[in-house]
C-alpha cells in the first residue's frame, strides 16, 4: 500500500524548525512502544551519510537503535575483486575507477598502492567519462565498476549503446534485495524494520519489497534522502512496528512508484545477470552480484583477459584484518566503537577494514562525524 | 599511527601533501629534528605556523615560501600566477605582517609548454602584485623534459615585517570565531572544471591576496584578534583543527552562520564533497575576543574582500581540540579531511 501523510509532499525538505518537531514526534513514537531498544535498520550508504551530516544521530531518541547494515558498496566489495582489479593494473591495463575504490584494501594491497608504485589508475566521475578516455587512448582500459542496482545502470546504459575495441568492464556491481533476505535471517540480527533506500526504489520501485514484507513479516519504509525525509520515514517505520504492521509506505512518493522504472530495469536485465557471490565481511550472497550476459563477454574484462590474483596472494601478510569487525557492523550486530582496531590502528589515513575506506562506511562515518558521542548542547 | 601511515608501505601517496594529518606527521619526521633546538626569539619550523618569524630589535621579522601546483592552471576566478602571489602574501599576513616587504619567484616549467600561457600567468602576477603592494625583486627560471613535470610549478618566498606576531595558538575559551567570507569558493570551484566534469556554473575561486583587508582589522582593533590562518588545503575543517589543537581548545560552530554561496553548495552536493572541508585562497578564519567581535566583523564588512565576514562559533573549554558543529537539525563532530577529498560514488 502507498501511504501519503501530509508531511511529504510540499515542504522544504531541509527545514530545521519542521525537523525538530519531527524528532520529537519520533521520540513520541518510539516511547508508545515502551520497550527499548527498538532496533531498524536502513541499508544505503547515503541514509547513512546524511544522518551523520545532518547530526541527525544526537536527536534520535535513545530508545531507537538505527543499525547501518551492508549499504556501502564500496564496503561489500570483496577482497578478490579488488585483486582483479590490481592484478589487472599490474598486468599494464589502464584502470578507471570511482574515487572511493582506490583505497580499498585488497589481500595484499589497494589499487592506491597500485598507482603509487607506478601502475596507471584514474579516478572517474561516470561510466561515460571512462569511456571517453578509452576513446582517447591506445591503451587497454578497464572500467573497475562498483555500486548498486542504481549505478549498475549506467554502466548497463553505456555498454548497451557500444563501447571502443579497448574499453572493458570488471563488474563488482552488486544486487540490494538478496543482501537484506540474509540481515533478516541472521539468528543474531535483531531488526524489526527497514528503512530501504529511496534511489534504488526509483528503479526497481517499491513492489520490489513486497514479498520480502510477506516472507519476514518486517515492515518496509521507502525513505529519501534529505534529514525531513529520514525522519518521516523512521516515524512511519516505527508506527508500523507499533502497530505490528507488515508492509511496505512509500515516504518518497516524489519520486517513488510501485512499478519503478520499467526502462532502467530492461536496460539493467539486458546487460547484466545475476550470480551468487561473496560480500565483504557479510556472506555469500545468493545473486548478490551483477555480472555481465553471454552478450556481452567482448566487454568483460574477466573474460577478456587472463587475470593473474594468486601471485599477489603470496604477498599477502598476515594481517591485522583478523581482528576487524566489519563484517558484525555490516550486519547490524555491532558499532564501530565495538572493534579493537576503531580509531587505532584502523583510521582513513590508514584503513584496516572497508568500513574505514568508503565515505559510506559505518566506520569511517562514525570516525569523521563522531558516532554517537555525547556532544552536549540541546 | 603517524609512523605507520609513513612506513606502512615506504612510499610517499598523495595524502602526505593534502594539508591533513599525514602531511603534519610527515614534515615532523622527516624535516623536523631534535637538532632544530628553538631558537629563543623565534617562531620556527616547529610551530607548523603560516611561516615563521625572527625577532630583530622591537620588530618581527615574517618568511615564508609556499610552491604551487594546480590543475588546470587556469580556472574560473584565477590561475596559478594569481595564486602564488595570494598565496604567500596571505601567508605572511596571517602573521600579523600585512605589509611585505618583497616576494621571490622561482619557476619550474614543463618543455612544450605555451610561450602565450607562461605570458598570461606573468601579467597575473604582476596584477595580484600591485593588488597586494608587493614586487617580486629576485627570481629563477628552470626548464624540465616533457613529462617530467606537469606543466609549470612556480615558488615564491616573501618577507615581512611586523611589531605583533599573530599565531595559530592564540584562542581561548570565550573566543569568537570569524570567518571574512563564503566558504569553500576555491577547492569546489577547481574541482567543478577538474576532470571534464561539463558542469556549467557561474562559480569562482577566491584567490585574492588578502593583506590590505587584515591590515584594516589589526589596526582597528588592537589586540583583539587571538589567533588567525587562512583555510587553504583541507578547508576550514582542517585550519579550525589547528587552532583548536595547538590552543588546547574546543570549538562550537553553527553551521547556519557558515556564508556559503548558492552555487558552491550546488557543487558540494553534486560532487559530495563538504565545502568546510574545501580550499580557499582568499578567506581567513579569525580568533577574537568576545567584547570585540562586532567591531572586527564591522571592519571586515567595510573592506571589499570581507563584505559576507560573520561570527561562526565559539571557543570552550570542553573538548580540547575537537569541533562540534551545529547543523540546525542536530550536532555532529567535524573532522578533518584525510587526503584530497574524493567524491562519492553515488
Amino acid at each position: 500500500m502507498v501511504e501519503r501523510t501530509a508531511s511529504s509532499g510540499g515542504l522544504r525538505f531541509q527545514d530545521p524548525s519542521t525537523a525538530r518537531m519531527m524528532s520529537a514526534l519520533l521520540a513520541k513514537r518510539v516511547r508508545e512502544i515502551g520497550r527499548a531498544p527498538v532496533s531498524v535498520m536502513h541499508v544505503c550508504g547515503s541514509h547513512e551519510q546524511a544522518i551523520a551530516k545532518y547530526g541527525l544521530r544526537a536527536v534520535f531518541p535513545r530508545e531507537l537503535d538505527v543499525i547501518m547494515g551492508p549499504g556501502c558498496p564500496v564496503c561489500v566489495t570483496d577482497m578478490p575483486e579488488v585483486d582483479e582489479a590490481v592484478a589487472l593494473a599490474q598486468q599494464g591495463k589502464r584502470i578507471l575507477t570511482y574515487g572511493d575504490m582506490l583505497r580499498v584494501p585488497g589481500t595484499a594491497k589497494s589499487l592506491a598502492d597500485a598507482k603509487a608504485e607506478g601502475a596507471s589508475v584514474d579516478v572517474v566521475y561516470s561510466v561515460a567519462q571512462a569511456v571517453r578516455i578509452a576513446q582517447e587512448s591506445s591503451e587497454e582500459c578497464v572500467f573497475f565498476a562498483s555500486g548498486f542496482e542504481t549505478t549498475a545502470i549506467a554502466t548497463a546504459a553505456v555498454i548497451k549503446a557500444g563501447t571502443p575495441a579497448n574499453f572493458s568492464v570488471l563488474s563488482a556491481h552488486k544486487y540490494i534485495p538478496p543482501v537484506m533476505e540474509i540481515v533478516a535471517e541472521m539468528p543474531e540480527a535483531r531488526v524489526e524494520g527497514f528503512l530501504a533506500a529511496g534511489h534504488a526504489a526509483t528503479v526497481t520501485g517499491w513492489g520490489i519489497f513486497e514479498r520480502f514484507v510477506q516472507r519476514h513479516q518486517l515492515p518496509v519504509v521507502v525513505a529519501g534522502f534529505e534529514p525531513l525525509d529520514i525522519l518521516a520515514g523512521l516515524v512511519r517505520l516505527v508506527e508500523l512496528i507499533r502497530g505490528r504492521r507488515a508492509e511496505v509506505a512509500n515516504m518518497y512518493p516524489r519520486c517513488v512508484t510501485r512499478e519503478g522504472n520499467r526502462n532502467a530495469q530492461r536496460l539493467l536485465w539486458h546487460v547484466f545477470k545475476l550470480v551468487g557471490g561473496r560480500w565483504r565481511g557479510i556472506a555469500h550472497v545468493p545473486n548478490g552480484n551483477l555480472r555481465l550476459r553471454d552478450e556481452y563477454a567482448h566487454v568483460d574484462a574477466r573474460r577478456r583477459f587472463r587475470i593473474d590474483v594468486e601471485r599477489l596472494w603470496d604477498l599477502a601478510a598476515p594481517s591485522l584484518a583478523q581482528s576487524c569487525i566489519c563484517g558484525e557492523i555490516m550486519a547490524g550486530i555491532a558499532s564501530p566503537d565495538r572493534c579493537s582496531l576503531f580509531g587505532r590502528q584502523c583510521v582513513p589515513d590508514s584503513p584496516v577494514g572497508a568500513c574505514m575506506v568508503s565515505s559510506e562506511g559505518t566506520c569511517r562515518i562514525w570516525h569523521e562525524y563522531g558516532g554517537r558521542f555525547d556532544l552536549g548542547g540541546s | 599511527m603517524g609512523d605507520q601511515a609513513i612506513a606502512g608501505n615506504g612510499r610517499i601517496l598523495l595524502k602526505h601533501g593534502a594539508g591533513g594529518r599525514a602531511m603534519r606527521d610527515l614534515i615532523r619526521q622527516i624535516f623536523l629534528s631534535d637538532a632544530d633546538a628553538p631558537l629563543s626569539d623565534m617562531i620556527g619550523p616547529g610551530a607548523m605556523d603560516d611561516g615563521a618569524a625572527l625577532r630583530l630589535g622591537d620588530q618581527w621579522l615574517v618568511i615564508t615560501t609556499d610552491s604551487y601546483v594546480i590543475q588546470p592552471p587556469f580556472f574560473p576566478g584565477g590561475d596559478i600566477g594569481r595564486l602564488a602571489i595570494a598565496g604567500t602574501v596571505n601567508d605572511l599576513a596571517m602573521m600579523g605582517a600585512t605589509e611585505p616587504l618583497a616576494l621571490t619567484c622561482a619557476v619550474v616549467i614543463e618543455e612544450g609548454f605555451a610561450r602565450r600561457d607562461l605570458e598570461r600567468i606573468q601579467e597575473s602576477m604582476r596584477a595580484a602584485c600591485r593588488q597586494a603592494g608587493v614586487a617580486v625583486v629576485t627570481g629563477d627560471t628552470k626548464v624540465m623534459g616533457r613529462g617530467e613535470l606537469d606543466g609549470i610549478i612556480i615558488n615564491t618566498a616573501g618577507v615581512a615585517f611586523t611589531r605583533e606576531v599573530i599565531t595559530d595558538r592564540g584562542l581561548k575559551p570565550g573566543d569568537r570565531i570569524v570567518v571574512t567570507g563564503t566558504i569553500g569558493d576555491h577547492g569546489l570551484a577547481v574541482m567543478a572544471c577538474r576532470h571534464d566534469l561539463g558542469l556549467d556554473t557561474p562559480l569562482c575561486s577566491d584567490v585574492a591576496p588578502l593583506n590590505s583587508m587584515v591590515r584594516v582589522v589589526l589596526e582597528g582593533a588592537d589586540g583583539a584578534v587571538s589567533a588567525m590562518k587562512d583555510p587553504t588545503r583541507g578547508g576550514l575543517a582542517s585550519a579550525l583543527h589547528e587552532m583548536a589543537e595547538k590552543s588546547g581548545v574546543g570549538i562550537e560552530l553553527d553551521q547556519a552562520a557558515i556564508p556559503l554561496r548558492q552555487e558552491t553548495l550546488a557543487v558540494s552536493e553534486l560532487l559530495g564533497i563538504d565545502p568546510l572541508l574545501a580550499a580557499n585562497e582568499g578567506k581567513a578564519v579569525l580568533g577574537v575576543r568576545a567584547e570585540a567581535a562586532a567591531e572586527v566583523v564591522a571592519a571586515l564588512r567595510g573592506h571589499p574582500l570581507g563584505m559576507q565576514a560573520a561570527v561562526i562559533g565559539t571557543c570552550v573549554a570542553e573538548r580540547p581540540g575537537v569541533i562540534v558543529l551545529d547543523t540546525g537539525f542536530g550536532r555532529r563532530i567535524l573532522n578533518e579531511p584525510e587526503g584530497e577529498p574524493l567524491p562519492r560514488i553515488c
